[in-house]
């Protein structure tokens, strides 16, 4: 026969069913974001890294047909008969199910149905847990008037700066242009070489008119000539050189630096810590969504401050007094010393029970203000407590009044609280 | 009940002793394949179809990966479908289980295109897929060609550009409108897809090029016609005249719904009417597959059964590759008992390949009981009559006219009526001499799409009032439909753009009456 043809599709993308499973995502992702804030309510927050297994009620799926219900009179065959025999009877079982009838049959009358369950990747789970979150002044980041830049080649110029000269390839224009400019001489010369070799061999004329010398004297002035020309071209000129041309292409800010400051103090309980821990985590995740890069900075502090590593910054326990101002001034310095806001986004988390010295609450306050603030895209307060504000809050509530875009606050009760209140800590800010 | 009996495998004898002597060499001996190796496997088994008669399109064989498996698996073996998020469903479900390993992925696709198109798996082993040539390329293929269903319904050469013509027109609408809007259509319209069949008259075959010829001149045609039925202000008419009054649109009852509402709804745009027509077009596609899937597979399954076996008696291949092949075939024809756990209904492959290997057997040998029970086929030539069971029959007929009693006692076939007014099951028949034609009678209607499917007809459209549709279903046997007929009159609703009834209709008295939208809550 020889009619058939065998082809590799291995290598055809296989992808094929993106597009309708993005389909189907998108039909029920009221019920996928449901399911995504139940999961991050719930499961442990060290969990938040990978996808979800989200569940849908069969029914809600359901391509509705024509097809026949349960009643009436049925008669089906089966295969695999043992002792019956043509008109025997037997019993119905009182719930009405078939008898001696398979899953199959009775997942067909709605009953007994499984949820329709499948998995989101990490990827979409988080899409779906950030949906329609933005980082407010995120805008002013954005690419056109962003304030870091990377040079990238751009060809070669006749105009430059000597420290970007590109030695070769000026000289092997200098090269091209010298042997361009002597060409027609050096032939020439060639030429009269060529004519003075054979006047020397061949003998001389009798007559003197013609004289050998005569020529000869010529032809080696008219060479010697032409040789000082072809010396005179320049080595090199100005012409000739070439630099290396660069462009400023703005670069867009990748990378984000997140502080998360935290009070140890010894009224700071463990569920308080892990009520923080949350919070901050849920944040790392959001600019792990926004940025390539992200560097995290744990600062803990009672009386004094000190920067930890995350193990140290959730698990170990302090006891003492609190000076916030302690953190924010661990901050500043760190700033100043590894993370110039040219180049950083900077982000910080803060969480507190509120306790501070009340002496001490102005002080941050004027250091949010005046030093911190300008520098920061956003920073967020959290306070854990289900009781009266302090000294710290009012402070702080007066930052928030005169910097409403870059300062949030908020207050959480419990750990159900989180998710709504990152929520609204972030918030697309309407431009 | 123990388990371990349930999965014991039926032992299959081949078919004929192998007496030829053994004298080349196999193909290979090893279990992975190559390019190579599976061309000399065709080459191979397409010798021996030919010797056997099998009559095929042109075979296009193509390689693929798993996740390109469940990619296929999903858009219901279409090479090429249109975007729709149940496809999105089908494949989320295929490679969760996949991935779990709660079920393997066929080994095979194969589409009823001309040339015949069947994906191969990459992940078989090389005797599989020798197995999934002969069974889909061999079997499937000469079905496809042979089978009256087939050349009447669908047309094998048209259908890729077609699938390739639909897929276009409904991303050109999703641009146009909106993806939700050509959701809502084609949600509605999978609904409908099992009623959008034509059964008694012929479809004119499907081609892609025609129909864009066609498309725009039936657009604007088609808006022309609706509005020439709709147009018309009804006229006072005589209330005495009864004909008027008992005139129906359609006059005879219509079983194409989709058809009747792409003609005829009143609201959809032209584009909507395209779509419902692309859908229609699918179901009438598949609607043959649907008619024999007994058949279909019985035959495939005989065929790879039978070539393997031709193969191995000319040498071509080892015991160990016939080893793998019969476990794997025993697994496919295996018929879990209706008391096990496994029992999900009759196993079509089970089935066909029953009666097929029983309808060769009859031939060859035939006893006493045979010539009893099929006068005229009892002895005559195998091929021919396998040949014409295959070609001019669908599972319905099939079953009514070849299963033999050998093969109801061999599976031990009983029914059982469940009758809703009864306190109990009956047992109505079993694989006995009185129970033979009864039994044969009773299997054979449950592969009637009628009988299966409730029967749904468009009985009236209220031209000069509401506008309203009605359908009726003709209740068969007091069987009632299921819950869900509601959600299906919703989309009937949201294609004929207002009110839809139907009646259920028992010995000419309407029993049930659903409507959509449901009627008015008291206040």
């Amino acid at each position: 026969m020889g009619s058939t043809h065998i082809i590799d599709r291995r290598l055809n993308g296989k992808n094929k069913s993106a597009v309708n499973r993005e389909r189907f995502l998108r039909r029920y992702r009221h019920h996928i974001k449901k399911a995504v804030a139940e999961a991050v309510k719930k499961r442990s927050i060290t969990d938040v890294e990978h996808g979800e297994s989200v569940s849908i009620p069969n029914r809600d799926i359901q391509e509705p047909i024509f097809h026949h219900g349960q009643g009436g009179r049925q008669e089906v065959v089966h295969p695999g008969n043992q002792e019956f025999l043509a008109g025997d009877t037997l019993p119905k079982p009182p719930d009405g199910g078939g008898q001696g009838q398979g899953n199959g049959q009775a997942s067909q009358d709605g009953e007994g149905m499984d949820d329709f369950a499948f998995q989101i990747t990490q990827e979409e789970f988080l899409n779906f847990l950030f949906d329609d979150l933005a980082l407010p002044n995120l805008v002013r980041k954005r690419l056109k008037d962003t304030e870091s830049f990377k040079y990238v080649r751009s060809g070669f110029s006749t105009q430059g700066v000597p420290a970007k000269l590109d030695v070769i390839r000026s000289l092997r224009g200098a090269h091209a242009r010298r042997l361009g400019l002597s060409g027609a001489r050096r032939h020439k010369i060639r030429e009269l070489e060529e004519q003075l070799a054979a006047l020397r061999i061949a003998p001389d004329d009798l007559d003197a008119a013609f004289s050998h010398a005569d020529q000869i004297q010529v032809l080696e002035e008219e060479i010697a000539r032409l040789k000082t020309n072809v010396k005179h071209i320049p080595f090199i000129d100005e012409i000739d050189l070439r630099y290396r041309q660069h462009l400023k292409q703005p670069q867009p800010a990748t990378s984000a630096v997140m502080f998360c400051l935290m009070d140890v103090s010894g009224s700071m309980t463990q569920t308080h810590k892990d009520i923080a821990k949350r919070f901050f985590i849920l944040l790392y995740l959001f600019l792990q969504k926004n940025y390539k890069k992200i560097d995290v900075v744990f600062i803990r502090h009672h009386t004094s401050a000190k920067e930890v590593n995350e193990e140290e910054f959730f698990y170990s326990r302090e006891t003492g007094g609190t000076i916030v101002s302690s953190a924010l001034n661990l901050m500043q310095k760190i700033i100043d010393s590894r993370y110039s806001p040219a180049e950083w986004n900077i982000y910080a988390a803060q969480a507190s029970d509120g306790d501070n010295w009340n002496d001490d609450s102005p002080v941050c306050s004027k250091l949010l203000t005046e030093r911190l603030l300008p520098l920061v895209q956003y920073y967020a307060y959290i306070e854990i407590t289900p009781q009266n504000h302090q000294m710290l809050w009012y402070e702080y509530e007066k930052i928030l009044a005169r910097f409403p875009h870059a300062f949030a606050m908020q207050q959480i009760a419990d750990a159900s609280d989180i998710y709504p209140v990152f929520r609204r800590l972030f918030e697309r800010k309407a431009a | 009940m123990n388990e371990h009996d349930d999965r014991t495998p039926r032992v299959d004898s081949p078919p004929e002793p192998s007496k030829a002597v053994k004298a080349r060499e196999p193909i290979s001996t090893g279990s992975e394949w190559t390019f190579d190796l599976i061309q000399r496997y065709d080459e191979e088994i397409a010798k021996c179809a030919a010797e056997l008669g099998l009559d095929t399109y042109p075979n296009q064989v193509e390689v693929i990966s798993a996740e390109q498996m469940m990619d296929a698996y999903s858009s219901v073996g279409m090479p090429v479908g249109y975007n729709h998020w149940s496809f999105g469903k089908q494949f989320l479900n295929t490679s969760k289980g996949y991935q779990r390993g709660q079920m393997g992925l066929a080994y095979e696709i194969v589409i009823n295109s001309d040339p015949c198109i069947a994906y191969l798996m990459e992940e078989n082993t090389l005797p599989m897929q020798a197995l999934v040539i002969a069974h889909a390329c061999y079997g499937h293929n000469s079905f496809f060609k042979g089978n009256y269903l087939f050349r009447t319904w669908t047309d094998a050469s048209a259908i890729i550009d077609y699938l390739v013509f639909a897929r276009h027109y409904i991303a050109e609408c999703e641009e146009r409108h909106g993806v939700d809007a050509v959701e809502e259509v084609l949600d509605s319209c999978h609904a409908l897809m099992n009623y959008g069949v034509d059964r008694y008259k012929r479809p004119s075959p499907i081609s892609a090029g025609e129909e864009k010829l066609r498309q725009t001149e039936r657009e604007e045609y088609q808006q022309r016609r609706i509005n020439d039925l709709w147009r018309t202000i009804p006229l006072p008419t005589d209330d005495s005249d009864p004909e008027s009054k008992k005139k129906r649109f359609p006059e005879e009852p219509q079983e194409n719904i989709l058809y009747f509402i792409e003609k005829n709804a009143p609201l959809l745009e032209t584009w909507q009417r395209e779509i419902i027509r692309i859908v229609r077009k699918l179901g009438q596609y598949f609607y043959p597959q649907r008619q024999t899937q007994v058949m279909n597979e019985g035959w495939a399954t005989f065929w790879h059964y039978t070539l393997i076996h031709a193969l191995y008696d000319k040498g071509l291949v080892t015991d160990g590759f016939m080893l793998e092949l019969l476990a794997s075939h025993t697994a496919v024809v295996y018929q879990p008992p209706f008391n096990s756990r496994y029992y999900s209904g009759i196993n079509p492959y089970t089935l066909g390949f029953a009666i097929f290997t029983d309808l060769r057997r009859l031939c060859e040998q035939p006893t006493d009981e045979d010539h009893e029970w099929f006068p005229d086929i009892a002895g005559s030539d195998w091929r021919e009559t396998l040949h014409f069971a295959m070609k001019n029959f669908k599972d319905e007929s099939f079953i009514q006219q070849f299963l033999s009693p050998k093969v109801m006692r061999d599976l031990k076939l009983f029914a059982i009526e469940n009758d809703d007014k009864e306190d109990a099951y009956l047992v109505t028949a079993i694989h006995d001499e009185t129970g033979y034609r009864t039994l044969r009678e009773k299997l054979a209607r449950q592969y009637n799409l009628s009988s299966r499917e409730p029967d749904i007809q468009v009985w009236n459209v209220d031209l000069r009032g509401d506008r309203s549709l009605t359908l009726r279903h003709i209740v068969n046997e007091r069987r009632p439909l299921a819950d869900d007929s509601e959600e299906v009159l919703r989309h009937i609703h949201r294609l004929w753009g207002f009110d839809v009834h139907l009646q259920s209709v028992s010995d000419g008295k309407v029993v049930t009456k659903y409507q959509c939208p449901s009627a008015a809550p008291k206040t």
